[in-house]
């Protein structure tokens, strides 16, 4: 004992003291974390794989318009040609892409809704027979899912910004149908129509049809969200998450309910019921009118 | 005027004696159930009016029967399950009750709607013919003013019926109505309280929907039925105009007797007007509330359009730029006001001046009962389709905004082209109506002269090649010859130097100028009796008269 109690007085044993201590926390750490660190590298390996694919996605379709770097482009008066899309966010990038409404083809008053370029067209058919057909079509679309997921990403490692909503938030079947017509009648009809049929704008721009059944509720979040285009936007401050949520339950189900009182005369109101009234109308009771005044054949004159 | 009908079979005598036995009223029914009606198929055009009003009446009544007009706030919970919970008035509720839990309700609402827009245009359609064909000179002007009165208190009664539902369409067209309104100088807002009993849309006590409901089911269906009796007892005494045919003239109708033969075409035509209805009724959708929505003052719809026949008015004011004068502490809004009272104001009171300005510009005071073709009159005709050109264009600016969506077109594209083309449009379209007529009267003035081509082709003994013309057929050269040629312009002054009577001062100078106007290019159509000879109809006494036109 008298050995160690005269070590312990040695000047230099407070620093063997700490050094020992650094040296078991050391091999501790060392003996429990080799695993994880090996998992996290492959994981780094992966995420680094997909953001480059989402990278060279953006290089080959986005870049000639938005930048290297996603900084935007502007014309030699200083006129924006494309909107930088730092902090944009995932949701943004989903919207445009998904909805074919980027890459745009030609720049015009407004980008139209179109079927997505091939590499990013998630709506592909899949229920083939043949099993080998139905595979390639699977690959395919899986393909495109993880292409538009890796450009999102991309996109959003540049600056953030909202991301794309779940599936939960976006179940039509969730939301309160009633209140979402009543928000929507506020603050979406006035552009959209009564039950989104769409409605045109000012200078050639327009809001696009809500009513076909290829407008996803997530795109029609993502756009409430973003704001794409001429809509504004409709942050969770001004429509919460619920307040969306029964707005897309409101389009859904209204797209989706049949028409009781026969053909809607694509439910925009009263200039295609006048239209109606006159060409149908008008039209079989004048055939009418000739048919009942014709001038009888000769042989029957004699009635 | 007289009238021939072949003497009645013995069923036909049978049964009116029955009815003169009982009633004893033979010299009234001997003379009024054979009354001869021509037979044309433009003259049902306002049979369609009347019946398509007698199934609003029926139709309606059914709709009263569960209909509550009261702006009464409920909480709705019935059947359209995408409105549970949703505060409305109770009128919308009552209409949604009557669309989605009455039996027939529904149909029953489509069918009045669907009626009331035949109804609408019908009359249209009907007055076009009236117009166009001249039957509304003498003696006829009154009914005349009638059916515009009727089809002026149609475009109230139909605002009014489809503002009772209080849903977010026919709210914002009450609340253009309010500002309108509200723009007459004056009393504007005078007349909005009184009307609305209070600020739209509530009232100070939700009045406004009770009264709409007693003007659309009362008092202007009175009134409509009221002059739909007069409008057709004149018609009765003053005799149908006939289509210029042969055994026409002005002193006899020709045609068939209204007992039994005109009756049973008029009782296929109403059943023929209530199966076109129930067609539209049951295949095609018309006013889904429901999807509208209730009234809301927070609210709006693209698209919001009124029915088809205030789209003059709602395309007016939507061309109409942004005018308005402010003097002393009072803002007088032209641009509600110009679109509000203008066009339609030309239109409806052009029309109804027109029988009395014609009469005076052509100074033909005589009673007219054969209808004349409109190639006939093409100063005339030519005004029609300027006026139908003005409508159809503010018509078709009611709507611009489908247009530009359906189309493609940009938005602000349309409105700077109806603005441009509701001044530009009536102009052309008067010049080649005009230039149209006068080429068909000068076409039957060929075939008159030498009838008509036979498509056979001779050779004549020298080589030369020529189309056999025959005579046109008797039956079409009575309506080609019905034409009234214009009368050589009397001199404005007799031999002794006297002005004729009716040209003295600036009026009858006026008066001179617009007969000189209405006539100097009429291209005489007559038979002189000789066929198949080629001569150029235009002949040396026009040309002067054809180049004044083209240098104009």
């Amino acid at each position: 004992m008298k050995r160690f109690t005269a070590w312990r007085r040695r000047p230099w044993a407070g620093y063997a003291v700490v050094l020992a201590a650094l040296a078991a926390i050391g091999v501790l750490y060392a003996g429990f974390t080799p695993q994880n660190d090996r998992a996290e590298a492959a994981g780094n390996a992966q995420a680094a794989e997909d953001l480059q694919n989402g990278r060279q996605l953006y290089n080959k379709n986005c870049a000639s318009c938005h930048g290297q770097n996603g900084e935007g482009t502007k014309d030699a008066n200083g006129k924006a040609i494309a909107p930088s899309l730092l902090g944009v966010g995932a949701a943004s990038v989903d919207f445009q892409v998904s909805t074919g409404r980027m890459p745009a083809m030609n720049p015009g008053a407004q980008m139209p809704r179109k079927r997505p370029i091939p590499e990013f067209n998630v709506d592909v058919k899949t229920d083939y027979e043949e099993p080998e057909k139905r595979e390639a079509a699977e690959k395919q679309k899986a393909q495109a899912e993880k292409n538009l997921a890796d450009l999102r990403a991309y996109i959003a490692s540049l600056g953030g910004g909202p991301s794309v909503p779940t599936a939960e938030q976006t179940d039509p079947d969730k939301g309160n149908a009633a209140a979402g017509g009543k928000l929507f009648r506020t603050n979406c009809a006035q552009c959209h129509n009564f039950v989104g049929s769409g409605g045109a704008l000012t200078g050639g721009k327009y809001a696009p049809p809500l009513d076909t059944s290829d407008v996803t509720p997530t795109q029609i979040y993502e756009a409430m969200l973003t704001g794409p285009q001429a809509m504004p936007v409709f942050n969770d401050t001004t429509l919460t998450p619920e307040n969306k949520r029964d707005i897309i339950a409101y389009l859904v189900k209204t797209r989706e309910e049949p028409n009781p009182g026969g053909n809607g005369l694509g439910r925009v109101g009263p200039v295609s019921e006048g239209l109606a009234g006159w060409l149908i109308g008008l039209s079989l009771l004048v055939l009418a009118a000739m048919w009942i005044t014709a001038k009888k054949p000769k042989k029957l004159k004699k009635s | 005027m007289s009238q021939t009908a072949p003497a009645a079979p013995k069923a036909i005598e049978g049964s009116l004696n029955f009815l003169d036995d009982r009633l004893g009223s033979t010299t009234f029914f001997k003379r009024n159930a054979r009354k001869v009606f021509p037979d044309h198929w433009s003259f049902m055009l306002g049979e369609i009016a009347l019946y398509s009003f007698v199934i609003l009446l029926l139709t309606g009544t059914f709709l009263t029967l569960w209909f509550k007009p009261s702006m009464h706030e409920v909480i709705y919970n019935g059947s359209y399950t995408k409105l549970n919970g949703v505060k409305m008035s109770e009128a919308y509720a009552s209409a949604l009750h009557i669309s989605f839990d009455v039996r027939g309700g529904l149909l029953m609402r489509q069918l009045h709607h669907w009626a009331a827009i035949l109804f609408m245009a019908s009359i249209m359609a009907h007055m076009l013919r009236v117009f166009f064909t001249g039957a509304y000179r003498k003696p006829r002007e009154l009914n005349w003013l009638i059916g515009i009165g009727m089809f002026t208190l149609g475009m109230v009664e139909g605002l009014f019926g489809y503002s009772l539902p209080d849903d977010l369409l026919s709210g914002t067209g009450l609340r253009i109505t309010q500002g309108v309104l509200e723009a007459i100088p004056l009393v504007g807002t005078y007349g909005y309280m009184f009307l609305f009993g209070g600020e739209f849309p509530e009232g100070d006590n939700g009045d406004l929907i009770p009264r709409l409901f007693t003007l659309h089911v009362l008092l202007i269906p009175g009134i409509i039925l009221a002059l739909v009796t007069a409008h057709m007892m004149i018609m009765w005494h003053q005799k149908h105009t006939a289509m210029p045919t042969r055994n026409q003239t002005e002193q006899q109708v020709y045609g068939y007797p209204f007992y039994p033969v005109f009756m049973a075409k008029t009782g296929a035509y109403f059943l023929f007007t209530f199966g076109v209805l129930a067609l539209l009724s049951t295949l095609t959708q018309i006013n889904p509330i429901w999807l509208f929505g209730p009234y809301d003052p927070g609210a709006i719809s693209a698209g919001s359009q009124p029915d088809f026949y205030m789209g003059v008015l709602e395309g007016s004011l939507r061309i109409m730029p942004n005018w308005e004068i402010t003097a002393a502490g009072h803002t007088l809004s032209l641009n509600v006001l110009i679109p509000a009272l203008l066009p339609l104001g030309l239109v409806f009171g052009g029309a109804a001046a027109w029988p009395f300005i014609e009469r005076w510009v052509t100074g033909d005071n005589r009673s007219h009962h054969v209808n004349e073709r409109p190639r006939n009159a093409p100063v005339r005709t030519g005004v029609g389709m300027a006026a139908v050109t003005f409508y159809g264009l503010l018509w078709l600016a009611g709507a611009n905004d489908l247009l530009a969506e359906r189309f493609h077109v940009s938005l602000f594209a349309t409105t700077w082209f109806f603005r441009f083309a509701i001044f530009i449009g009536p102009v052309l379209a008067y010049i080649v109506t005009k230039r149209i007529c006068l080429g068909l009267q000068r076409k039957d003035a060929a075939v008159i002269d030498h009838g008509v081509e036979s498509g056979i082709i001779v050779m004549s003994p020298e080589g030369k090649f020529s189309e056999r013309h025959t005579p046109v057929k008797e039956d079409d050269k009575i309506v080609i010859l019905s034409k009234e040629n214009a009368k050589p312009e009397a001199p404005a002054v007799d031999a002794s130097g006297v002005p004729a009577p009716g040209t003295k001062g600036p009026m009858g100078f006026l008066r001179s100028r617009l007969q000189r106007a209405w006539t100097f290019d009429d291209i005489p159509v007559e038979d002189k009796g000789h066929h198949g000879e080629h001569h150029e109809v235009e002949g040396a006494e026009h040309s002067g008269a054809e180049q004044k036109e083209l240098s104009r």
